[in-house]
């Protein structure tokens, strides 16, 4: 059904102006963050970069980048092989429970994610886990399984059984039609399922607020900051992270666009 | 091959299930076992006296319970009305610039919501971004738009419009243009065709979306305390505040488990009513 013109030029404009207010507040933060005033005010007079050196060279920033960077790795290596196997459990064969299971995994992603993790400071305290950040990790897991879990299960939805069948048909064991045929089919699923759980848990906040312990990771470090009073630190630090997060992106994408000028200039 | 398949199924859901078990539903379990012990105790080896719910119903915590219900609630109805016109437009309208809308609206995901909504402080705020350039061009500024409750549920639309937007358009692009054409042809007005054919058909988008907002807004907590001040105290931060200050684990317990029962209630009545095969799209 063909929709006005007019209409159609007012969606544009309305879905652009979702866009610029969605990225207006990191807008803020940018200037902020390049401003060389101790105490903000706009507009900006003077810009500098003083802040990002002393960020930079802060053992404090670089102590929470590594806390970070090794919770968002292994929540993203565990997510991504324990949403592999459930994606196909999901989507993939028949069996008994499937329906309920499904139900079962979509669950905690409906929790509020500060109630799930003070549940778990609970749950650690009464088993006699002391909280650090290996804890979050499983706070995020929580949370980011079911998600890399539902993205590798739509790849899962679109790949013909049939493929699976004639492997086994040929002769391959469980195994190798796993290795050989199910893993292939659903690497771009991986793949993007890898970079949602690397890129939630290095932003997430909420999950980690009850469940580090001693440790703490840079959003809790930033939330703390910001309550307490205003820091040139915080849109410093902030950008940093949203910089960081940018790069590892347009590595992701980079990377598969470079294999494949790689593999059309060897053919040709 | 079917016995091959149940065989399979089974063993594949074993990580995710026991995952899920030892991290979610235990403990959930020592919550609720936990909002039942007497206040102040720091392990569960007392006898049950269910003491914390009755300071919760004396100490005045359901005026936070309602606040952020009611916050909830003005986010999802808010969102619900921001969302459907470009939900509409991603599903039936836009060709190209629903990639460039879908990803510009995924990374902001990526993105810590404490730095947006710390971002949102920044423009916001007096002196902020906003208001110091409507000084600095015109004059007049923006005065007293943080610490307020309009500014919370804000925050709330602003943190939680991908929950609603992708539930929404998927929803929306599961009625078939045939229906919408025919009703037209029938003689139906455009207000005919959103009442009557766009809403109900979409139904299964709108819940989810709905369901989503709501759920997380109840349960959120930055929000009210980065844009809102101490406007008013939303239950998480009740919760938080018994947990820390208040180092009262079952009074905090008592507080989740409110949380925890209306979430479970309205997740699990509502997970149960969706049949996922058919939204995600599976084949055979």
């Amino acid at each position: 059904m063909k929709t006005g013109r007019f209409l159609t030029a007012a969606l544009y404009l309305y879905g652009i102006a979702i866009l610029v207010a969605l990225y207006l507040p990191l807008l803020s933060v940018g200037f902020a963050s390049i401003s060389k005033s101790r105490y903000l005010s706009f507009p900006v007079r003077r810009y500098a970069f003083e802040w990002y050196g002393e960020a930079l060279s802060s053992g404090t920033v670089a102590d929470l980048v590594v806390t970070s960077l090794i919770t968002a790795a292994l929540v993203t290596l565990v997510s991504v092989v324990v949403g592999f196997f459930g994606a196909l459990a999901f989507a993939r064969y028949s069996w008994r429970y499937r329906k309920l299971f499904q139900k079962f995994v979509l669950l905690p992603i409906f929790f509020p994610q500060t109630v799930l993790g003070l549940a778990l400071l609970m749950w650690f305290n009464a088993i006699g886990i002391v909280p650090s950040w290996k804890t979050a990790v499983v706070a995020h897991l929580v949370w980011i399984t079911p998600i890399t879990t539902l993205i590798i299960a739509i790849r899962a939805y679109s790949f013909d059984p049939a493929l699976e069948e004639a492997a086994r048909d040929m002769g391959c064991t469980t195994l190798q039609t796993l290795k050989e045929v199910t893993l292939p089919l659903l690497a771009p699923g991986i793949v993007s399922a890898g970079l949602f759980a690397f890129l939630l848990s290095w932003g997430n906040f909420p999950l980690s607020l009850f469940t580090t312990g001693a440790d703490s990771t840079l959003p809790e470090w930033l939330y703390a900051k910001m309550v307490s009073g205003y820091s040139p630190l915080v849109p410093t630090v902030g950008m940093l992270s949203v910089f960081a997060s940018a790069l590892l992106l347009l590595i992701a994408i980079a990377i598969p666009f470079l294999i494949n000028r790689a593999r059309s200039t060897e053919s040709a | 091959m079917d016995a091959l398949q149940r065989r399979l199924g089974t063993l594949y859901a074993v990580p995710a299930v026991a995952l899920l078990v030892l991290s979610f539903v235990a403990p959930l379990l020592v919550v609720a076992a936990f909002s039942t012990m007497p206040q102040g105790v720091f392990s569960l080896l007392h006898l049950p006296d269910f003491s914390a719910y009755g300071t919760l119903v004396t100490q005045g915590y359901w005026q936070s319970l309602l606040w952020s219900l009611f916050m909830a609630f003005a986010a999802t109805v808010i969102l619900f009305v921001i969302s459907w016109p470009l939900a509409f437009g991603m599903a039936k309208v836009f060709k190209r610039f629903t990639l460039v809308l879908t990803i510009g609206v995924v990374l902001t995901l990526f993105v810590s919501e404490n730095i947006r909504l710390f971002g949102w402080v920044l423009t916001l705020m007096k002196g902020g971004l906003i208001d110091g350039y409507l000084r600095a061009w015109f004059g007049g500024g923006l005065e007293g738009a943080l610490y307020n409750v309009p500014v919370i549920i804000f925050g709330l639309v602003y943190v939680y419009l991908p929950f609603m937007l992708f539930p929404l358009a998927q929803g929306i692009a599961m009625v078939p243009d045939d229906a919408r054409q025919a009703a037209r042809d029938l003689g139906a007005s455009r207000w005919q065709i959103l009442t009557e054919i766009d809403l109900p058909l979409s139904a299964p988008g709108i819940v989810v979306g709905s369901l989503f907002t709501f759920v997380l807004a109840t349960g959120a907590l930055a929000e009210a305390k980065l844009l809102g001040g101490s406007a008013v105290i939303v239950m998480a931060a009740e919760v938080e505040t018994a947990f820390t200050y208040g180092q009262d684990w079952p009074l905090g317990s008592a507080l989740s488990m409110t949380l925890i029962a209306i979430v479970a209630v309205l997740a699990i009545f509502t997970i149960a009513r969706i049949d996922l095969d058919s939204i995600m799209g599976r084949r055979g």
